[in-house]
C-alpha cells in the first residue's frame, strides 16, 4: 500500500509525519535538529530516500543537512553560499543601498530527474545550485546580477528567494520568486533571467505596474500543465497562461485576496487552494475562521472548505511554503500554521482533521508519496 | 592540548559530548584555536564565524579564566591558563531572545 510522508519545519525543529494510503493513522517523528529554526525540507523527486534540510539559527548561522534514508539519520553537508564575484547592493528598507549579505536559506528545491542536483534558494535574495549532493554550493549570479538587481527591496520578513518551480517538460526553464522583487523565468538552466511580472499591479510600490519590485509570496504550477502559473501575491490571486508573461487576477469571490500559499491539486490543473488571510497587518484568518479556499476553474470562483478546520477564534497564521498536495488516488492536501498544527484532508479538502496541534510555529509543509 | 567548551547546539551538530580536545603546534590563538577546531569538525565551519569574513558570529561569544575574551583580535594570545589546558575556552551562545 502506499505511504505519505510528510516533512514539517518549524521555528524549533523538524518533524516527519507518515502514514499509510488511507491517511487515518499517523506516526509522528522528532524533532529533528530540535531548537533551531527549519525553514524547509525537501524530498528528491528521483530519490525519495533522499532529503535535504535547511537549518539555521541566528546564534549559529546556515546549515544543510542531508538524509539519505529517507530522514532516519542525517548529515550535515556544505554551508558555503559565498556570492558570486563583488555582490553589491540592493535598496534597504528605506531606499538606501545595502550590501547583500547571505542570512539563510529559506527554499531547497531537489532536481526532478538527479537526486545529487538541488538548488537552494536564500535571503539576501539568490539562487544556488549544488551538484554534489550538497557539499559544494554556487551561485547562479545571472538571476543577482540583472539590470534590475539593485533596485530589488526586502519584504517584511527580509529578501528572499523562496519559491523555485522547475519545469519538467524543459529543464532549461526555471522560475524563481523574489518578495519582494516578483517572478523571474530563465530558459537556459539558471544562466539568464528575466522578470516575468507584467500584468502585476501592487498599490504599496511607486509605480504600481512596475516590471519589477512587486511582493510576491508563492507562485504554484501543475506538472503536466507548466505553461500555467497561479501566484499569491501580497494582495491579489493571480494566473499566468503564457508562463509568466502576462497575468491577469483570478481573486473573484475570495473574502481577501492577502495570503502566502497557493498550490495546485495533483490530478485537476484548474483545481487551485489558498488561505485568505484578513490583511498584510493582520496576519490571522478574517473573523478567526480558518478556512482553505478552493477553486475548480482555475481561479475566480472559490469556495470556502471549513469541515474540521476551526471556525472560530482562530488567529493563526499559513506562511508560504506550508502547503502541499500529494498524488495519491484522492489528492491530500496538508498545511501548517503558525500555531503548531498540521492540517491534512485525503478527500481534496472536503474535509480536514489535524494530524498534530502543537508543534512548534510551522515554516514549510512538503509531502512525499510512497509506493 | 586545547580545551574547548561548546554551546549544546554545536555539540550536537558536531557529534560530541562535554569538552573538546585540539592540538596546535603553534601560538594560541582564538585563529588558530578555530582553525583546529573546524579542521577536526568540519560541520562547525560558518557556525563560530562567518566563512569568507573570518568575522565572530554577533550572538557567540568567547569566555575563558572568567573573562570575555570576544573583542580579542583574533591573533592574540589566548590566556596562558587556556594555552597549557588547565582552563578550557568556552564557546557560548549568548544569552538572547526567549
Amino acid at each position: 500500500m502506499s505511504q505519505v510522508r510528510v516533512l514539517v519545519g518549524t521555528r524549533k525543529g523538524a518533524f516527519i509525519l507518515t502514514a499509510d494510503g488511507t491517511r487515518d493513522q499517523w506516526t509522528v517523528n522528532g524533532p529533528h535538529f530540535a531548537g533551531w529554526e527549519i525553514y524547509h525540507v525537501k524530498g528528491s523527486p528521483a530519490d525519495p530516500a533522499r532529503l535535504y534540510a535547511s537549518q539555521s539559527t541566528s546564534w549559529f548561522g546556515q546549515v544543510v543537512q542531508r538524509s539519505d534514508d529517507g530522514g532516519r539519520t542525517w548529515q550535515p553537508v556544505g554551508n558555503t553560499f559565498t556570492y558570486d564575484g563583488v555582490p553589491g547592493t540592493h535598496q534597504w528598507y528605506d531606499g538606501t543601498p545595502h550590501p547583500w549579505e547571505f542570512a539563510r536559506v529559506w527554499h531547497l528545491e531537489p532536481s526532478l530527474t538527479d537526486p545529487d542536483t538541488v538548488y537552494a534558494g536564500v535571503e539576501d535574495a539568490g539562487l544556488f545550485r549544488s551538484t554534489d549532493g550538497g557539499r559544494e554550493w554556487r551561485e547562479l549570479s545571472g538571476l543577482r546580477r540583472h539590470d534590475s538587481g539593485s533596485s530589488w527591496q526586502p519584504g517584511a520578513g527580509g529578501m528572499c528567494l523562496h519559491t523555485i518551480l522547475l519545469d519538467p517538460t524543459d529543464p532549461a526553464r526555471i522560475f524563481i520568486a523574489i518578495s519582494a522583487a516578483g517572478v523571474f523565468r530563465s530558459e537556459d538552466a539558471g544562466t539568464t533571467w528575466q522578470p516575468v511580472n507584467r500584468g502585476l499591479r501592487s498599490e504599496g510600490i511607486p509605480d504600481p505596474n512596475a516590471g519589477v519590485g512587486h511582493c510576491v509570496h508563492r507562485i504554484a504550477m501543475h506538472p503536466s500543465r507548466p505553461d500555467v502559473l497561479f501566484m499569491q501575491k501580497h494582495w491579489d490571486v493571480m494566473r499566468s497562461d503564457d508562463r509568466g508573461d502576462s497575468w491577469h487576477e483570478v481573486s473573484g469571490n475570495l473574502p481577501t485576496d492577502f495570503g502566502f500559499p497557493i498550490d495546485v491539486h495533483a490530478h485537476e490543473p484548474e483545481t487551485v487552494y489558498v488561505v485568505p488571510i484578513t490583511s498584510d497587518s493582520e496576519h490571522f484568518p478574517p473573523d478567526g475562521r480558518l478556512r482553505v479556499y478552493r477553486s475548480r476553474t482555475g481561479g475566480n470562483e472559490w469556495e470556502g472548505l471549513t469541515a474540521g478546520l476551526p471556525q472560530k477564534d482562530c488567529y493563526v497564521n499559513v506562511l508560504r511554503d506550508a502547503m502541499a498536495v500529494d498524488s495519491l488516488d484522492s489528492c491530500g492536501v496538508y498545511f501548517g500554521t503558525t500555531g503548531g498544527q498540521v492540517y491534512a484532508s485525503a478527500d481534496a479538502g472536503d474535509s480536514w482533521s489535524p494530524i498534530v496541534r502543537d508543534l512548534p510555529a510551522v515554516l514549510s509543509v512538503e509531502v512525499q508519496t510512497l509506493p | 592540548m586545547i580545551r574547548v567548551v561548546l554551546p549544546a547546539h554545536l555539540r550536537t551538530l558536531a557529534q560530541v559530548s562535554g569538552e573538546v580536545q585540539v592540538q596546535l603546534q603553534g601560538p594560541v590563538t582564538q585563529r588558530e584555536v578555530l582553525d583546529a577546531l573546524e579542521a577536526r569538525y568540519p560541520m562547525l565551519r560558518g557556525t563560530i564565524r562567518d566563512q569568507v569574513t573570518y568575522r565572530r558570529r554577533p550572538f557567540v561569544r568567547f569566555f575563558a579564566c572568567e573573562q570575555d575574551l570576544s573583542h580579542e583580535g583574533p591573533d592574540a594570545p589566548l590566556p596562558d591558563a587556556v594555552a597549557s589546558g588547565a582552563q578550557p575556552l568556552l564557546v557560548v551562545g549568548a544569552m538572547a531572545g526567549g
